[in-house]
């Protein structure tokens, strides 16, 4: 959160010897509050200022990057509590996590269905944005090699979880600086996973179940030691505990501008649930409730589709719906006396009509009308695809010139309106569709 | 030097209304139980700051006629009690459900109108059959909708049902109804925290206690609208906790009937292969789509698969354990 001009004020020289170019250091201050001036313009700052000032500036929740190139998630920097406050910004990721002490080919075999799934909807492919590996067999080298065969399988970011820093350092050697999430450090353990996150350049999770304070305190050690892209594991796993914590943590960061617990937070779904059911409806509640990574113990396209809806859905910006370009779209190679549909441009209508279009096989053209993303009903309701806007968008676009007939399909959801439009429409045979 | 937590705990001054649905024999009616929802202090299962007395409750939607046009999945599940209310009640009963909603069809599967001669008599099959508190809900058509639920609050006097919907162009009928044989109802507003408000006044405004309405703020499925109506009810819950005494009323979700109408959830041929097994699919985009509901200030969620059921009563048990 920024600092106000007077707590800005404070940490200045107070001379006011106008070397910034402002009459006094006060006015400075206000400069730089408005983010009007640059702090570099005074040369009398101290380090110790100069530090405070840039870490006011900072987001509160600390952006970490895991894995690298095309596939690298990006978590963190939300700035509010809920979606209606203005938007989510960076949505978790879900991965799948393996084990060590599971047969190889069982392991590589998951992992290559993860790599590859892929679902569509709305025009986006939804993904996967991981693997987790963890090292159950308390073999270094056992583990080493699993970490080595998934890194073989899949470009996609890793998260490497080992107790014991001796695995974690075999593990590392085998992931050639793709920038994998490391799990965890707890507080036995800190000061060597501390020292391979900062010789990898690997964000570092940070593991302490009893409680935020001493959480807290764990973050500031590492912190200490030279780690700065930190992700949170405060250890709550059950459902009620794990959405008090992690709105806790959120609050703190949010509100309070709490800089130790100032990161994004790593979830187990799996292991506060009892069936896989529970899992993926704590997951729901991961994604909608402040989850950053969420690491999953089953893969199931059945269950990874809804959850992967979910998260885009959470994440949608409320102001702005996803829509398409409005325009004539043709659907299956269509020729003038094909037939003329009409539509909105909310994404959802949009892709659902085209999607069954393309699918009867029909040849066809689509209008689509500028209904500032909403759908039909919502459209119609509020006025932004009535009987004028349809005419409208058939003369901007000149549909008339790419047809043989002058006949318009219009959805059956707005059955009501076709008698305005043929007024709207001389000579045009206006048809109502189907609802749905 | 160490650092100290403290945990930020909101201090608000409303709280969500309580709402009774059912009658027993010595309140006047017939249930076996009755169920009571809202009463929170804070937002949903944050037990370190407030208290949620009641938990969310979970219903089962049943038809009084046979439901022809329901996806293949839930025909095979219920057998052959989807042609008949009665038995379909028992079973929704003993697959958990803590309350029934009875959703009143405008014809039969041959087309023939229901009158409210027939929607009494279902209602009252269905009082017999079950001890749980009844939900009933119109076919959605103004004029029908108040022809049969007129029958229905009568036919029901002492129960405590509730009926819905009432929406802004049409409330009046079935709150006298309402009012008249004392049962509650559910006012019902698209996504949107003001239209919300005005209704929740009108209806009291025609003098019916606030401890008789349900407030439905409209639910769009996963991936169809699911966002606007979570949003929607987190802020008429953050209304409520700030004291605006409109936007107390405990919540109710149709959530079965929205996700059910989902090509995800209705047809399992000729969908792409990713979306993989269709009942597991299905069954996992209700329960989601529940899931993000209760999160987000839902006190009665409605369904339809008795798996979902089962699912979202048992994460609702554990969101309520400290
Ligand atoms: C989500 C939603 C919203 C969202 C908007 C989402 C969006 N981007 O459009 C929000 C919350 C913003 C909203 C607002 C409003 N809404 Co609204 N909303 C809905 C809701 C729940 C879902 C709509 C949806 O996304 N449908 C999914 C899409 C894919 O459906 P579709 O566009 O209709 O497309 C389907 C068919 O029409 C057909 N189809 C489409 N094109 C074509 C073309 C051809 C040729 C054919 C054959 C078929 C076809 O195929 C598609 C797939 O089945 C519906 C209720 C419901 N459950 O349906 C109410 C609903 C549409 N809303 C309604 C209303 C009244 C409003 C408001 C006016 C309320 C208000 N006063 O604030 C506002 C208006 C918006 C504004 N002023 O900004 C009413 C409309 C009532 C009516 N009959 O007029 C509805 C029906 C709710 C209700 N029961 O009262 N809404
Ligand atoms: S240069 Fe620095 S010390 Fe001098 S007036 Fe500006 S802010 Fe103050």
């Amino acid at each position: 959160m920024a600092l106000t001009g007077l707590e800005i004020y404070k940490l200045l020289p107070k001379t006011n010897c106008k070397d910034c170019g402002f009459p006094t250091c006060l006015a400075f201050a206000m400069k730089l509050s408005q983010k009007q001036a640059e702090l570099s313009a005074c040369p009398h700052v101290s380090e110790e200022a100069k530090e405070a000032l840039s870490a006011a500036a900072a987001p509160p929740i600390r952006l970490i990057t895991v894995g690298t190139g095309d596939q690298k998630i990006e978590v963190g920097n939300e700035t509010v509590l809920f979606r209606h406050d203005k938007t989510f910004f960076h949505q978790p990721g879900l991965m799948v996590r393996v084990k060590d002490n599971q047969p190889l080919a069982e392991v590589e075999d998951l992992v290559a269905r993860v790599d590859a799934f892929s679902v569509e909807r709305v025009g986006m492919k939804l993904r996967l944005n991981g693997i987790a590996v963890e090292n159950v067999s308390g073999d270094a080298n056992t583990y080493a090699t699993y970490v080595e065969a998934v890194r073989a399988k899949t470009p996609l970011p890793l998260v490497l979880m080992a107790k014991d820093p001796t695995a974690m350092k075999a593990a590392l050697a085998k992931t050639n600086g793709s920038r994998p999430l490391l799990y965890a450090a707890d507080k036995d353990n800190w000061q060597a996973m501390a020292e391979l996150a900062r010789e990898h350049q690997a964000p570092l999770a940070v593991y302490e179940p009893a409680g935020l304070t001493p959480l807290a305190n764990l973050v500031e050690q590492v912190r200490e030691a030279g780690v700065e892209d930190i992700v949170l594991d405060p250890g709550a796993r059950s459902p009620a505990e794990s959405l008090s914590t992690l709105t806790q943590l959120r609050r703190l960061a949010l509100k309070k501008n709490f800089r130790p617990l100032g990161y994004p937070y790593i979830t187990f779904p799996g292991e506060g649930a009892s069936s896989e059911a529970e899992e993926v409806m704590l997951a729901a509640q991961h994604i909608a409730k402040y989850g950053g990574f969420i690491v999953l113990d089953h893969f199931d396209p059945a269950t990874a589709y809804p959850l992967l809806t979910l998260r885009l859905n959470i994440y949608t910006d409320p102001q702005k719906p996803i829509q398409v370009e409005p325009g004539l779209r043709d659907i299956n190679g269509p020729k003038a006396e094909s037939p003329l549909l009409v539509t909105t441009n909310f994404s959802l209508t949009y892709f659902s009509v085209s999607g069954e279009v393309e699918g009867s096989g029909i040849p066809s053209w689509l209008l689509i009308c500028d209904s500032e993303g909403l759908s039909v009903l919502t459209a119609w309701a509020a006025g932004k695809f009535d009987a004028e806007k349809i005419a409208k968008t058939v003369k901007e676009f000149n549909v008339g010139a790419k047809l043989a007939h002058q006949k318009i399909v219009i959805p059956g959801a707005v059955s009501a309106i076709s008698g305005e439009l043929e007024e709207e429409l001389p000579g045009w045979e206006i048809r109502v569709g189907p609802r749905e | 030097m160490p650092v100290t937590v403290e945990i930020p705990i909101e201090k608000w001054s409303g709280s969500v209304r309580t709402v009774t649905l059912g009658a027993t024999a010595d309140q006047g009616g017939t249930r076996t139980r009755t169920v009571t929802v809202g009463g929170e202090t804070t937002l949903p299962f944050l037990h370190f700051e407030g208290r949620m007395p009641n938990p969310p409750v979970v219903g089962i939607e049943i038809q009084d006629h046979e439901p022809v046009d329901w996806a293949p999945l839930l025909l095979e599940v219920w057998g052959a009690v989807v042609k008949d209310p009665a038995a379909w009640a028992k079973a929704a009963e003993a697959k958990g459900a803590d309350l029934i909603m009875l959703r009143l069809r405008g014809a039969d599967s041959v087309g023939n109108k229901t009158t409210a001669a027939q929607a009494a008599e279902t209602v009252k099959k269905v009082l017999g059959a079950t001890g749980l508190p009844l939900i009933v809900r119109g076919p959605g058509q103004a004029e029908q909708d108040n022809e049969l639920l007129v029958a229905v609050a009568e036919a029901a006097r002492g129960e405590r049902i509730a009926l819905g919907l009432c929406e802004d162009k049409n409330y009046a009928t079935i709150v006298a109804a309402a009012q008249a044989h004392n049962q509650l109802v559910i006012s019902s507003t698209p996504m949107d925290v003001n239209l919300s408000k005005q209704l929740i006044i009108l209806i009291k405004d025609l003098g019916l206690p606030l401890d008789r309405i349900l407030m439905d703020p409209t639910t769009g499925a996963l991936g169809y609208g699911l966002e606007y109506g979570y949003s929607v009810m987190e802020r008429l819950r953050l209304a409520a906790f700030q004291g605006d005494a409109m936007t107390q009323q405990p919540m109710i979700c149709f959530v079965g009937e929205e996700c059910w109408r989902q090509k995800e959830s209705k047809v399992g041929e000729g969908v792409p292969e990713e979306w993989g097994d269709w009942q597991k699919r299905a069954i996992t985009w209700e329960t989601v789509t529940a899931t993000s509901l209760i999160h987000s200030g839902a006190d009665i969620v409605i369904l339809r698969h008795p798996e979902s059921v089962k699912n979202v009563k048992a994460m609702i048990q554990k969101l309520m354990s400290q």
